[in-house]
């Protein structure tokens, strides 16, 4: 396949966030060019597939029958000592979503930004940044084993978690250890599932330090069985999981896998730059992820309207400096910024539970004293002051936590 | 020296690559590139990989 040199926009990375910004930048007339090093569009997945209605509709989306696998109206909540809270989201009218098939659905959304225009480029690693006076100015790309420079007036970094164009271009997208969950993940079929419409999450220090067990309907009896540890654990993610299944084996007597993932997941706040000059951030490469259950796909996918009006602009005026770009950030931060704080705050409280307070806020939701309107509203940041309080009253020896969080 | 890869076990999932504090660790399409030159043999990669592919070779993790 040939490829011209020159682009307005190329894009590294098309995983959700990189193929909607090459839909979005496409749209607008930019000659567009997403690169990836993997040779097919969505695989392997590093992903449990689930993605609500909302972040569908922000989109402009509609669930397609291709890729919006299982429908989801809820979650039942399970407690360090096997206690379900169940939220049913039809209720509550928030929260429903799908769970997808993330291979078609990115095929689909490529097939989209194709039909706006946009080129892609595949089994393309970029190894190394075009840079002049300060400014990237493009990509350099072994294709298929051949090197190759592309020159872009502006780079958009889509690369995920990894994020490393970013640093290439001397931005600080560090991630730490601590603030980085380590995800491990079996596909499997003869699952025997709570419920086929509930995404079931499963809580405890020992079931998953820090992090939680997630089984995702996709279909009566197939579904993502997955778990997200704090990566600063001495164990590994796939020990806890195979603990987990096995201490469950009644549910999985008769299933099997039809496929394994692993991947990291950024729980942490947005980068501090998201721009510099000629280069853009966005997705996972940003931490555009919420930090409460590690969604990304959403946030990933909105992101690219705000990306390319704001390349479009520059691109125009004919300066696509670090402060021209900048734009991109402050919208994203306008719209999430605060939101995205609380909502670390309250990854922050939980990650500091031990099972005992986990076991007492469970008690609680039961008993109504947090319904589950309230739980739901914690992944968007809001209802901490709730379950604080509710904390408190049920187990003393958490007044000193709650005062910390308080104070902090 | 540099850390190991099992590369038997690797899920070339980037979980390494993204917390490496040096840039020693390129994912590519299907496995992991140390560059050795790079590598401090910080142990983070070790406990940040998935499934444990990953070794120093002390063969400890600090
Ligand atoms: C185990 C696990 C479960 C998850 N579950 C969910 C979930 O249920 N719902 C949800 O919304 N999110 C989930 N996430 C998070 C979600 O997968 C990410 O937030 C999402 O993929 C981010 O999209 P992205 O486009 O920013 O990055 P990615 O999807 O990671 O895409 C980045 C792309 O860039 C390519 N690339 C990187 N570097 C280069 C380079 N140098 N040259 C060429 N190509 C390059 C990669 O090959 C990749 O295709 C989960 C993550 C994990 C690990």
């Amino acid at each position: 396949m040939k490829y011209d040199r020159e682009w307005d926009v190329i894009v590294v990375g098309a995983g959700p966030a990189g193929i909607k910004a090459g839909e979005e930048l496409a749209k607008r007339g930019l000659k567009t060019l997403v690169i990836d090093r993997k040779q097919e569009i969505g695989a392997p997945k590093r992903c449990g597939e689930g993605l609500s209605m909302r972040w569908i509709k922000i989109s402009g989306l509609e669930p397609e029958p291709i890729w919006a696998r299982q429908y989801i109206n809820g979650a039942i909540l399970i407690s360090p000592k096997g206690k379900k809270i169940v939220i049913d989201t039809d209720k509550l009218g928030k929260g429903s979503g799908y769970i997808i098939e993330r291979k078609m659905f990115e095929k689909f959304l490529a097939a989209n930004a194709i039909r706006a225009g946009a080129k892609f480029m595949l089994k393309a690693n970029v190894y190394d940044l075009v840079m002049e006076d300060d400014y990237v100015k493009g990509v350099r790309v072994n294709y298929m084993g051949d090197d190759l420079e592309l020159r872009a007036k502006i780079v958009v970094a889509a690369d995920g978690v990894d994020s490393r164009i970013g640093r290439m271009a001397g931005l600080n997208t560090t991630l730490p250890l601590t603030e980085m969950d380590s995800g491990f993940q079996y596909e499997m079929a003869g699952v025997e599932l709570l419920d086929p419409n509930k995404m079931e999450l499963y809580f405890g220090n020992e079931v998953a330090p820090r992090g939680y067990v997630w089984v995702f309907p996709k279909g009566k009896d197939v579904a993502n069985v997955g778990i997200g540890i704090n990566g600063a654990n001495e164990k590994t993610a796939r020990y806890y999981l195979d603990k987990w299944i096995e201490e469950n084996w009644d549910r999985f007597k008769n299933a099997s896998v039809i496929e394994i993932n692993a991947g990291g997941i950024p729980v942490t706040k947005p980068v501090d730059e998201f721009v510099g000059n000629g280069i853009m951030l966005t997705g996972d490469a940003a931490r555009m992820v919420n930090p409460i259950h590690g969604g990304g796909m959403g946030t990933a996918l909105e992101a690219a309207g705000m990306l390319a009006d704001v390349a479009k602009e520059a691109i125009a005026s004919g300066d696509v400096s670090k402060e021209k770009l900048k734009k991109f950030q402050d919208m994203w931060m306008e719209k999430h910024g605060e939101e995205f704080a609380k909502i670390l705050k309250v990854r922050h409280f939980f990650e500091r539970l031990n099972d005992e307070q986990l076991e007492a806020i469970a008690d609680m939701a039961l008993k109504g004293g947090l319904t589950p309107d309230v739980l739901v509203d914690l992944g968007h940041g809001k209802g901490l002051v709730e379950v604080a309080k509710a904390l408190l009253k049920a187990s003393p020896a958490a007044a000193k936590l709650v005062w910390e969080f308080i104070k902090g | 020296m540099a850390v190991r890869i099992d590369r038997d076990k690797c899920m070339y999932c980037g979980a390494c690559t993204s917390v490496c504090p040096f840039l020693a660790l390129e994912l590519r399409e299907t496995y992991v590139h140390v560059h050795e030159d790079k590598c401090k043999e910080c142990g983070i990669c070790v406990k940040a990989c998935p499934v444990g592919a990953i070794s120093l070779p002390r063969g400890d993790t600090q």
